[in-house]
């Protein structure tokens, strides 16, 4: 039996899609990004396999999973930056709670 | 034609990215969530172990697992009381999450089978990448080089390090 | 010739015009009066001797060896450059017929500014309000009409020509205060600048088929450098070019033919020819020194100079100088009998402008050369001359009379003969011009045209003089009106009426005298239409002067035996001919008609429609328009929840429906 790509890309995708679940259900502002980093991650993936499969002598889409990671990490960082502000001015991160920010 | 034990290696892995992705959503406990994250994140790291990009499950493992995990626990710690479940769905929500989720996966395989379908089938041979070669790749200005993109990921790095200060600072 | 004199002579006028328009505030009016009159004094003295120097001097590029007269043009700038072939040039040229409009225009406009100084006052010496304004809008004007006469091309006069249009419009509107000078001065603008449109479509046409505006190249060869010569060969060519381009005929007439008609229709406009006419009676709204100077002796006659410029290629279409002879023909009747029935005095002299006017035309209209070497453009010429200077003198007299009246209706005149002297005896004087009386200048240049129309058609021969009978008839009733009739009773709380200062009887006496000599210049010798000069009295024609003159005298005549002493007649004659009398009265009802086009069919059949168009189908799509979007936003508002979920999931539904139907396409 051979591991074809789409073996790969299958799991990715249910990756994917747990994310938007995730993110489209959860009220806690905390759990919306944790779906957003599984959303992120199964990108990730794709490039991964996409590069290992169709392309092994270049490195470009592990460079990109690579660039990826690291802006990931710098937005997570922010973003709980900016969910503790928030917790602390209104004790509260229901994402349905903060309507008040549009004004 | 693969090895068994690749084969087995395989289903392993994406036996737990599908399983713990789910659990990350399906848990009404944040911590939880967040535990099953990092799983998430192990697991694929393993798979890019097996896809032969060492370098990048070692990143994935240091900056992922390690840094952003880290910061999640200690952000659910400030700001929630972890053992709490989270409040029950509303059933309508839930449909809507459901029918996102489901349509996306729908047309996304759908996508995915009539155009990539059982074409590429061989994984090709490939050297693992050298670690001298990446250096070179991410400090050169050549082609597939990546200083440029190296240069702005330091700035943005550098933007969100004082943006986050500024954020969380008590006023 | 230097060019310093002639650059001098229109940029004197324009400097008196900005320091007056822009610095008249700040001086007084005395002063604002001397200056515009010394400027203008010292323009008339570099006219005079511009033209002296042209016509007497004998310089080679103003003669050549026959003693043939030659265009010369002094200087040609390029104005605007378009490109190379489209280039509009400000020039100044110098022949017979602009050097004698520079001796016309600048010696009325002097006698005007002169005149005016006194005019513009009220009985105690006091001021006019505007003084200084209205002598800059002089100054404007003056520049303006000496741009015209001297244009080198027909654009620069097209120019000129909106130009004296615009400073015609401030002065009749002088007393802006009143409505009905508000209302003149606009439908003297509105009117020529209708006229004004086909001129400009003809000079458009012109210029198109021949590929220039100069007059140069259009009717006259070139000599030498800078020197030109009429010539019928140039005309012919033109006329060739038209022929034989892609579409020679428009219409039934030749393309030619409709270019210089509508140049002509320009010249309708300004020069008063029915059915262009209706604004220059009204124009008379304006202060009298600007009837005299505009709207008698100058600007109105831009029409007739117009088709003298370009005359060569009216020669080429003989179609067009049929047309400019009927219009003018029926126009000088028309206004000889309206002038008849008229009270207002001022309305008596714009008919009677009107009615000379059309004798200039006529004039030109039959003139040929194969008849007496083109009798009639030298006698059109001639009139003009002569016109402009009693024309003037009996405006400015009228004007003395109404300063001292207070009115300018003859009924509260009567019997001024012993009060106003001087004003009566020039007065008289611009009467027996006009009206053809040997030896005032009138007589000599109306029977040239009459011999001129003679030699080419004899109704046309008979009508004018019948015209002139008219003129003399109309002319001394309102003589008569004025200064006899019955005694003058003054009004109570009035002045008695007396001569004005001397400012204004100056200007009376020298036109007067000029009125009784000028008939005496050997006009042939110095404009025609070739520039061969020739001795008209060599060509006169004596059987024609004494039908004219007997026809001057028996109008007199009538004119004295209904109008010298108060009677019943005049009554008697009114109550015979009730409709004549009551249409001549309402000057045929011209502008009732005008009103009745204007108002019930245009406006009401035209523009109304349009304008419910624009109301309701035009604006009411742009409503519409606001309207729907004003109703999707408020029915989309709901997406913009500021919940970030549902942002997520409507940006996913949308992208999968995108999916979709990439997937629906490339399947």
């Amino acid at each position: 039996m051979d591991i074809t790509i789409i073996y790969y890309l299958i799991p990715s995708l249910i990756m994917f899609c747990c994310g938007v679940y995730g993110f489209i259900t959860r009220r806690n502002m905390i759990a919306m990004l944790i779906s957003l980093e599984l959303m992120l991650n199964a990108v990730d993936i794709n490039f991964v396999v996409f590069n290992r499969y169709l392309y092994p002598e270049n490195m470009e889409g592990m460079f990109f999973t690579l660039f990826a990671i690291a802006i990931a990490a710098a937005e997570t960082a922010l973003a709980i930056a900016i969910i503790i502000n928030v917790f602390r001015s209104v004790k509260n991160i229901s994402a349905s709670d903060l309507s008040q920010m549009k004004h | 034609m693969e090895s068994v034990g690749s084969i087995i290696m395989y289903v392993i892995i994406a036996l737990s990215i599908v399983l713990f992705s789910v659990l990350t959503v399906a848990t009404r406990k944040i911590l939880r969530s967040a535990t099953f994250l990092l799983f998430t994140l192990f697991a694929t790291a393993a798979l890019y172990f097996k896809l032969d990009y060492e370098f990048l499950g070692a990143v994935q493992i240091a900056v992922y697992a390690g840094g952003i995990v880290v910061l999640f626990v200690f952000s659910i710690f400030l700001t929630s009381h972890p053992g709490e479940n989270s409040s029950q769905l509303v059933s309508r929500k839930r449909a809507l999450g459901l029918f996102a989720a489901l349509a996306t996966f729908a047309v996304a395989a759908f996508a995915l089978l009539y155009r990539c379908g059982m074409a590429m089938t061989q994984l090709p041979a490939m050297e693992n990448p050298k670690m001298h070669e990446i250096g070179k790749a991410l400090m050169g200005t050549g082609e597939y080089q990546y200083l440029l993109p190296f240069e702005a990921i330091s700035v943005l790095l550098l933007a969100c390090i004082i943006g986050g200060v500024v954020v969380a600072r008590k006023r | 010739m230097e060019a310093t004199i002639p650059v001098l002579i229109l940029a004197i006028p324009l400097f008196m015009f900005l320091l007056l328009g822009l610095l008249g505030k700040f001086m007084s009016h005395k002063m604002a009066g001397i200056l515009g009159t010394a400027g203008m004094g010292i323009t008339l003295v570099l006219a005079y001797y511009t033209a002296y120097l042209y016509f007497f001097s004998g310089a080679p590029e103003f003669v050549d060896a026959a003693g043939n007269r030659l265009q010369f043009l002094v200087f040609n700038q390029d104005w605007l450059q378009f490109y190379d072939k489209l280039v509009i040039r400000i020039g100044f040229l110098l022949d017979p017929i602009s050097a004698m409009m520079l001796v016309v225009i600048t010696t009325i406009s002097f006698m005007v500014h002169l005149y005016s100084n006194g005019y513009m006052r009220d009985h105690h010496g006091v001021y006019e309000h505007g003084f200084q304004r209205f002598y800059a809008f002089l100054a404007l004007f003056s520049f303006s009409m000496l741009g015209l006469v001297v244009a080198t091309n027909i654009f620069q006069m097209y120019i000129f020509w909106e130009l004296v249009g615009a400073s015609s419009y401030l002065l009749i509107g002088f007393y802006y205060v009143k409505p009905s000078a508000v209302s003149a001065s606009k439908k003297a603008f509105i009117v020529t600048r209708f006229a004004d449109l086909g001129f400009l479509i003809g000079i458009l046409i012109l210029s198109f088929y021949t590929g220039t505006f100069n007059f140069t190249e259009l009717t006259s060869a070139g000599v030498g450098e800078n020197t030109f010569a009429v010539s019928l060969s140039t005309a012919e060519n033109i006329k060739n070019i038209f022929a034989t381009s892609a579409a020679p005929v428009f219409m039934g007439g030749s393309v030619l033919t409709w270019a210089l008609v509508l140049i002509f229709m320009g010249g309708m406009g300004k020069s008063a020819m029915l059915p262009l006419h209706i604004w220059l009676p009204d124009a008379m709204e304006g202060p009298t020194p600007v009837s005299a100077l505009i709207h008698a002796a100058t600007m109105v006659v831009a029409g007739v100079y117009l088709v003298t410029r370009l005359f060569p290629l009216y020669l080429m279409e003989g179609v067009s100088l049929t047309i400019i002879t009927v219009v003018g023909a029926v126009t000088a009747f028309y206004a000889a009998m309206v002038a008849c029935a008229q009270i207002d005095i001022k309305r008596v002299l714009a008919f009677s402008t009107i009615s000379q006017i059309a004798f200039m035309m006529v004039s030109l209209g039959v003139a040929r050369p194969e008849f007496h070497e083109g009798l009639g453009y030298m006698a059109s010429m001639f009139h003009l001359f002569t016109h402009a200077m009693f024309k003037a003198l009996l405006f400015l007299g009228a004007g003395a009379i109404i300063h001292a009246v207070g009115s300018n209706d003859y009924t509260a005149m009567h019997g001024l003969r012993k009060h106003m002297p001087v004003t009566h005896i020039t007065f008289l004087i611009g009467c027996l011009a006009i009206a053809g009386i040997i030896p005032f200048s009138g007589f000599f240049s109306k029977d040239e045209i009459l011999s001129a129309c003679l030699g080419h058609n004899w109704v046309a021969y008979v009508w004018m003089s019948l015209v002139a009978g008219l003129t003399a008839f109309y002319m001394f009733r309102l003589y008569f009106l004025i200064f006899w009739w019955k005694e003058h009773k003054v009004p109570q709380g009035h002045h008695q009426p007396h001569d004005q200062p001397w400012t204004m009887t100056v200007p009376l006496i020298i036109l007067a005298a000029i009125s009784c000599v000028a008939g005496f210049i050997p006009f042939g010798n110095l404009v025609s239409w070739d520039g061969v000069p020739y001795d008209f009295m060599a060509h006169f024609d004596w059987s024609v002067a004494a039908v004219s003159l007997v026809v001057a005298i028996l109008g007199i005549l009538i004119a004295w035996r209904m109008y010298c002493k108060e009677n019943a007649l005049p009554e008697k004659m009114r109550k015979a001919l009730p409709n004549l009398w009551t249409w001549c009265f309402h000057r045929f009802y011209w502008d009732e008609l005008y009103m009745f086009i204007t108002h019930k069919i245009i406006f009401d059949r035209v523009c109304r429609p349009i304008a419910w168009f624009d109301r309701h189908v035009i604006d009411g799509t742009m409503n519409g328009l606001a309207y729907v979007t004003n109703k999707a936003s408020f029915a989309i508002r709901g997406l913009q929840s500021g919940k970030i979920q549902s942002y997520v999931w409507i940006y996913l539904v949308g992208a999968l429906l995108l999916g979709i139907i990439t997937a629906l396409c490339v399947m």
